[in-house]
């Protein structure tokens, strides 16, 4: 994968300097290596992500959470945007709510996410989306591509029909379980996530099997064997903690 | 004051929108006392009337007919609400998108068909190369999405929209 | 260990042995003409020379581009200031006859035309004049000269300085102040620093860099040296594209020959001051051309962009500091260290200096490459110097930027070709291509063809460039071909506005501004295809309006 984590300071955390700033009108501060979707979360101010995953290296790739910044025509992923002293954001706006429905119905059209048939039904995180920000239909038209579903793994199912390309699978494959079995294949349209040098799932040699990438997996895309429509419920909250725990055995 | 010339139609869907627009139980009396149904599978008019005030649509536009009857729909309804995933993206209608007709057709009335294996040539309307959403063949107002929607989600938009207002949607979505 | 007498020993030498060959037949070996079989013409001027036994008195050399590539084969005789062109193998007994006895007339073409009487060449100046395969006649035209009396004479900052004086933009397509990126990775801190060269050039139409690298390498190296003096970096890399395998074959000749020369090594002229140069071919990816992208391509991961900042000049190849210019913007800094930036500020505009090369392609008389002053009126450049739209049709807009440019029509062709102008315009400087549509060119197809450009070439990381650009693409597809309604064309220009505002790099921010510009300028194109679309959509309307008339 190319995208690379942002240089992190091995400094300890009492060194780093607090930035204050506004955002949505509130006053807030942060440290000055935290990025603004974090200081507004720490603040309950919540904006709208779907490839960003506490735990795993920020990529800027879903662009949900771009942001305005006053004095600044252009718009922030807040996730890779580090915060700045008096930086003033703005979160949601009229302009903002229209990007990230278009987002969102982009993502839908683009592959065949059927929701009424889908195991992730109802615990679906591209779903909860459409739902928070009103996308009741989509201005846009299908594409229907024709994709393949790789059930080639004795435990789990690779459904490209469902991806989005957050590239969770993939991070948390090189940079939790060290395992790196998922890649992303082509460019563009036509990108997809792979299994080792685009081999079935089942046959890969570097996969440990540990199901970290299905647990992350936002749709149903990656999914457990064996469960019906609306039964494949995911749980990444494991993924912070374990994260931490790494981190504090290394000090 | 006269009332609300309302209509159903019933397009290619499984009917379960219809099912779950009768799900909202005695409510529907206080529907019915302030609309006229003019058309629907529920009701027993043969043909789709002229000036109807609101028109609700289950289904996605997979063959001629459906083209041409949601075409028919538009040109007489001043109001069109798509009710249900197949009507707002074209759902479990949709997935032979990705195939060809001719392979849809070959599937479904050769591979899986044991006696008398032939495509149906009469009567039954062609299919159209995709099934589409409703608001990709004419303007849509109105979008009720779910699989299927709540009947508390149609009664309330029904409700909403005879009183002039802006249905909430809250309480559906994609799927359901 | 070289020093400034031991160029002008070369220069010298060089010098007088061509002198003793009273005639210098000059053989376009670039690219274009290459493709026309130019090395054949050279295989038959050498036996016609051979033949008639004009050996002692007639060089015939390989050279780079001499720009006016509509009409090569070109072959120039230099003293004589005589140009060939259209030249064909069979043509050359008849060349080697005519020497000192007047030109054939058959072949000739006009060096005192306006394609030539009106550049300004520093970037190209050696193009078409040496032989790219020898590092001597580099040296002969002072090449080497400004890097080894700089490593002596002037310190690292007062090259920044230098540079900063001149007023030079980056010549990649955004014109952002060279000397201040230079000053930004010279004063960033890291143990290691980089220079890299961005030869990704993939515009459709343009071929600038690749001219420069084929025909004139060592001005590269010599430029990137420059900088990697004037930063503190030892190492330089020249990303250039697969695609360009000359180039890459004479870099790397370039490169070795610089090495064995000693301007480019270890303890180069005898300072302190080491620097190399390594090449890294482009995997074929036209986003590979973004730093950010570069970098990632370089290092051998996938070519994918990463927000910025941190900058590359911050935190470039493998976390260290990094300074990435341009093929013409390194090509210029040799130019400046020798003659001075006062010199180099003086040409151009206020805000704009030096001069532009720029790719002239499609329907345009004279295709080929030119440089002129910045500021020159994009008139001038296309009818003047360009010779306008061919077989008497109608001049209709001009690409400037490539597929993140935009089109320009025929009332903005009196404003000065400049960054600022341009921008104003609607579209971009670029890195120089210019593509000339005339009356012919349907400007939603243009458009279509720049957004599948985009399209292809997207990476697939961020959503609103991956879907969006298909999603546009498939839009104006539907225009074009009149299936489409005022709905549609509101939907792209929704689309176009989404995809700009909130994708993650340059590719996906400006593949809207192709669409964006022509539907400024030409929307009634847009509103005729749409017309159709409404037309046939009334039809199916108008048929079921009353019971009687469309019952099932």
């Amino acid at each position: 994968m190319s995208a690379r984590p942002p240089a992190k300071s091995a400094a300890p955390v009492a060194s780093s300097k607090v930035k204050t700033l506004t955002i949505d009108d509130r006053l807030v501060s942060a440290r000055e290596d935290e990025s603004i979707l974090d200081a507004a979360r720490q603040n309950g101010i919540q904006i709208p992500t779907l490839c960003n995953l506490d735990g795993l290296t920020p990529v800027g790739a879903c662009r949900l959470c771009v942001v305005e910044v006053k004095g600044s025509n252009k718009l922030f992923a807040s996730c890779v945007t580090m915060v700045a002293e008096g930086m003033d954001v703005v979160t949601d706006s009229e302009r903002l709510q229209r990007y990230r429905k278009t987002i969102v119905e982009l993502l839908f059209s683009e592959r065949n996410h059927v929701c009424a048939v889908c195991v992730s039904n109802g615990h679906c995180e591209l779903q909860n989306l459409a739902q928070a920000l009103g996308v009741t239909h989509l201005t846009v038209p299908y594409r229907h591509p024709k994709l393949p579903v790789d059930a080639s793994h004795e435990r789990f199912v690779n459904d490209h029909n469902r991806c989005v390309l957050c590239q969770r699978c993939v991070r948390v494959c090189g940079e939790v379980e060290g395992a790196h079995t998922w890649d992303i294949n082509g460019r563009g349209i036509g990108a997809r996530v792979i299994t080792d040098l685009n081999q079935p799932w089942g046959s890969s040699e570097t996969c440990t099997g540990c199901g970290k990438c299905v647990q992350v997996c936002p749709t149903g895309a990656l999914t457990e064997k064996g469960k019906s429509v609306r039964e494949m419920a995911k749980q990444s909250r494991f993924l912070p903690y374990l994260t931490m725990m790494r981190e504090d055995r290394h000090e | 004051m006269s009332k609300v010339r309302l209509a159903t139609v019933w397009l290619d869907g499984c009917s379960g929108c219809h099912m779950s627009f009768l799900d909202m139980d005695e409510r529907i009396l206080e529907i019915a006392s302030r609309v006229e149904v003019v058309y629907s599978p529920l009701v027993d008019p043969k043909e789709f009337p002229a000036d109807v005030d609101v028109t609700i649509v289950e289904g996605g536009v997979s063959s001629e007919e459906d083209l041409h009857k949601i075409r028919m729909v538009r040109s007489r309804t001043k109001l069109l609400v798509a009710l249900g995933d197949c009507a707002v993206t074209s759902n479990v209608p949709g997935m032979r998108n990705t195939y060809k007709v001719e392979e849809v057709l070959k599937r479904a009335y050769f591979e899986n068909a044991d006696l008398k294996q032939q495509v149906p040539s009469e009567v039954i309307p062609r299919l159209l190369p995709r099934a589409l959403p409703v608001h990709e063949i004419v303007p849509v107002d109105v979008f009720l999405p779910g699989c299927p929607p709540p009947a508390d989600v149609i009664f309330g938009a029904l409700v909403s929209l005879l009183d002039g207002t802006t249905p909430d949607l809250s309480a559906t979505r994609f799927g359901r | 260990m070289i020093s400034i007498e031991d160029l002008s020993q070369i220069s010298q030498a060089e010098k007088e042995a061509k002198d003793a060959v009273p005639n210098q037949i000059n053989v376009c070996v670039a690219a274009s003409c290459l493709s026309l079989q130019s090395d054949k013409v050279m295989e038959e001027l050498e036996k016609a020379v051979e033949a008639k036994g004009k050996k002692d008195c007639c060089k015939v050399r390989g050279v780079g581009c001499m720009g006016l590539c509509a009409a090569g084969p070109l072959v120039a005789l230099e003293k004589e200031r005589i140009l060939y062109q259209g030249v064909k193998p069979e043509d050359a007994p008849e060349i080697v006859d005519a020497l000192g006895a007047g030109p054939v007339a058959r072949i000739q073409g006009d060096l005192e035309a306006p394609f030539f009487a009106r550049q300004q060449k520093i970037v190209l100046e050696n193009c078409g004049r040496i032989d790219p395969e020898r590092i001597e006649e580099y040296v002969a035209v002072d090449g080497y000269l400004a890097l080894i009396d700089t490593l002596t004479a002037m310190t690292p900052i007062g090259v920044v300085q230098q540079v900063t004086r001149s007023g030079l933009r980056g010549r990649g397509g955004a014109g952002y102040p060279t000397g201040l990126k230079w000053a930004t990775v010279s004063k960033a801190q890291g143990t290691r620093k980089y220079v890299v060269c961005n030869g990704d050039e993939g515009d459709p139409g343009a071929f600038m860099d690749r001219a420069v690298l084929e025909s004139d390498p060592h001005r590269i190296l010599e430029g990137m040296a420059l900088a990697g003096y004037a930063v503190g970096a030892q190492q330089g890399f020249v990303y250039v594209r697969a695609e360009y395998p000359l180039a890459i074959k004479r870099l790397k000749l370039a490169i070795r020959q610089a090495e064995k020369l000693g301007v480019l090594g270890s303890n180069i002229g005898g300072t302190t001051f080491s620097f190399s140069v390594d090449i890294r071919l482009g995997a074929g990816a036209f986003v590979c051309g973004e730093e950010t992208a570069l970098i990632a391509s370089v290092e051998g991961g996938r070519g994918t962009p990463r927000p910025r900042p941190p900058y590359p000049a911050e935190s470039g190849l493998w976390g260290y500091p990094t300074l990435i210019n341009n093929v013409e913007t390194l090509a210029n800094i040799p130019a400046i260290l020798r003659n001075g930036p006062e010199w180099f500020a003086k040409i151009g505009t206020p805000k704009s200096r030096g001069t532009k090369v720029f790719a002239l392609a499609g329907a345009i008389a004279n295709t080929g490459l030119i440089e002129v002053p910045m500021g020159m009126p994009l008139r001038e450049i296309i009818f003047e110097i360009g010779g306008g739209a061919p077989d008497g049709k109608a001049f209709k807009a001009v690409q400037t930027g490539g597929p993140s440019g935009g089109c320009i029509p025929e009332s903005g062709l009196d404003q000065p070709c400049d960054y600022e102008s341009l921008a104003k315009l609607g579209s971009i400087m670029g890195s120089g291509g210019m593509i000339v549509m005339d009356e012919t060119s349907s400007m939603v197809d243009v458009a279509k063809f720049f957004m599948e450009f985009c399209m292809d070439e997207s990476c697939g990381k961020c959503v609103p460039c991956r879907v969006g650009t298909a999603q546009m693409h498939e839009l104006l597809r539907q225009i074009s071909s009149g299936e489409a309604t005022s709905r549609e064309l509101a939907l792209l220009e929704n689309l176009c506005d989404v995809v700009k505002a909130t994708s993650l790099c340059g590719l996906g921010q400006s593949a809207p501004n192709p669409v964006l510009s022509t539907l400024h300028y030409f929307r009634h194109e847009y509103e005729a295809k749409i017309a159709a679309g409404e037309a046939a959509a009334a039809g199916h309307a108008a048929a079921h309006a009353s019971p009687a008339g469309g019952a099932a």
